[in-house]
């Protein structure tokens, strides 16, 4: 079947078969492979990206529910456009270490940023309540949550200016 | 995964009618744990009909005494919903506790009641606001609706199009997560109705079920210290490498307590 979305701000059509998961379509017929596959068992959020701006896990989404959609993958999350920049949560991730090998942070990424737009005042038990589906097997999660409170509130700063 | 055909219906009775004329086919909602199962091969559907496009299964509607939530309406919808946030705090509370943000932003109230779930959240919250099942062919009292391990009163190509909530007095869920998967491994949904109180329990048993003498001594006395002493039987409770039948039954009684202070804060 044919599906045509918005994918990172372009316009996409591809062919699929209905049984193809988000996850393999943008890995592998995409070739966008910052989204990452853990566990395959919707269980470690590294593969999370925004579906019609919200935060889903595509290993568990089957492409046609793509069909009229705008998606957003990690490699459309930028700083602001046409400034070469990271998006201030990556600024913040980077800033506070807070990914060790790296393989969570896409998912943890686009995670955190669906949070803090949802919720402007992001308190450190909202971010571990809403980090609970992602998985990391390095840092220990505390520096993520640094990480996420201080991407949050650049977020907000740069909204405000 | 096994292929399947794909059809996206956008009216009920179209939905309605791929479902019982194609053999082995499947509905699809959220499809939070059906995606899961099919890649696990545990089931292989010929086709899916997807709910997703039948505009009239989402949102949420104030009818003043009760509230009717759409079959295709997301938990972090629910979770969110300022008319749910106020008239059944509860409930609102139940949704934001499913799962992960990325379950509650595809997961919906009418797959997870069809579903049936043992350890799901929502059937609690059904069968503690003696909530109503509104179908493509009837309306189902939630006491008549859960038949047991995932199984349901629903008929063949029978679709839920909507449940409606009584707004309760009071009203609280409390639950003891599985670290893991963040299912119930008990939650307890408790509700204070002008005529009496309901108590059901969802994780600890096949099913959920309601727990009468709880209900007794809340309708007595709405105060976590009147089921204090009150403790549910082992017998049919379920006993696995999460936990015991009689650590589940203390839990029973613990998470009544905890959702009657939540409703009464």
């Amino acid at each position: 079947m044919q599906i045509s979305f918005t994918l990172n701000r372009r316009p996409t059509t591809v062919e699929v078969e209905p049984a193809t998961l988000v996850a393999e379509l943008l890995r592998e017929q995409l070739h966008l492979t910052g989204t990452h596959i853990g566990c395959d068992t919707s269980q470690c959020g590294a593969c999370v990206v925004h579906l019609n701006g919200l935060p889903v896990k595509s290993c568990t989404l089957l492409a046609p529910a793509l069909d009229g959609a705008t998606l957003l993958t990690i490699e459309g999350l930028t700083g602001a456009p046409g400034s070469n920049q990271m998006h201030p949560m990556q600024e913040a991730f980077r800033e506070h270490h807070g990914l060790q090998c790296g393989f969570c942070t896409p998912g943890m990424l686009m995670t955190a940023v669906a949070l803090a737009t949802e919720k402007p005042d992001l308190t450190e038990a909202d971010v571990r309540h809403g980090l609970e589906g992602n998985i990391c097997r390095c840092t220990g999660y505390q520096n993520i949550v640094i990480s996420v409170m201080a991407g949050a509130a650049a977020m907000h700063a740069a909204k405000g200016e | 995964m096994k292929p399947f055909a794909y059809h996206q219906p956008d009216q009920i009775p179209d939905a309605a009618k791929l479902l019982t004329s194609i053999e082995d086919s499947k509905l699809v909602a959220g499809g939070m744990t059906l995606i899961p199962t099919l890649k696990q091969r545990l089931a292989s559907p010929t086709a899916l009909v997807d709910l997703s496009k039948l505009g009239s299964l989402k949102g949420i509607t104030d009818d003043a005494a009760t509230i009717t939530i759409g079959a295709m309406t997301p938990h972090a919808v629910v979770a969110a919903s300022k008319l749910i946030q106020t008239k059944i705090p509860g409930l609102a509370a139940l949704a934001s506790m499913i799962g992960d943000p990325a379950v509650r932003s595809r997961g919906t109230i009418g797959g997870s009641v069809a579903n049936n779930d043992p350890a799901a959240d929502y059937p609690a919250g059904v069968l503690g606001l003696g909530a109503t099942i509104i179908t493509s062919k009837r309306e189902i009292a939630a006491d008549k609706f859960f038949l047991g391990l995932f199984e349901t009163a629903l008929e063949l190509g029978e679709i839920i199009t909507a449940i409606r909530f009584p707004v309760p007095v009071k009203a609280g869920y409390a639950k003891f997560k599985a670290p893991a998967s963040r299912y119930a491994l008990v939650g307890v949904f408790v509700a204070k109705f002008p005529d009496g109180v309901r108590v059901a329990v969802t994780g600890a048993g096949p099913g959920v079920f309601r727990v009468p003498p709880m209900e007794a001594a809340l309708s007595g006395h709405f105060d976590p210290s009147a089921i204090a002493a009150i403790k549910i039987d082992t017998d049919g409770l379920a006993s696995d490498i999460h936990a015991e039948a009689d650590y589940r039954a203390h839990l029973v009684t613990v998470m009544a307590k905890r959702a009657v202070e939540a409703a009464l804060s």
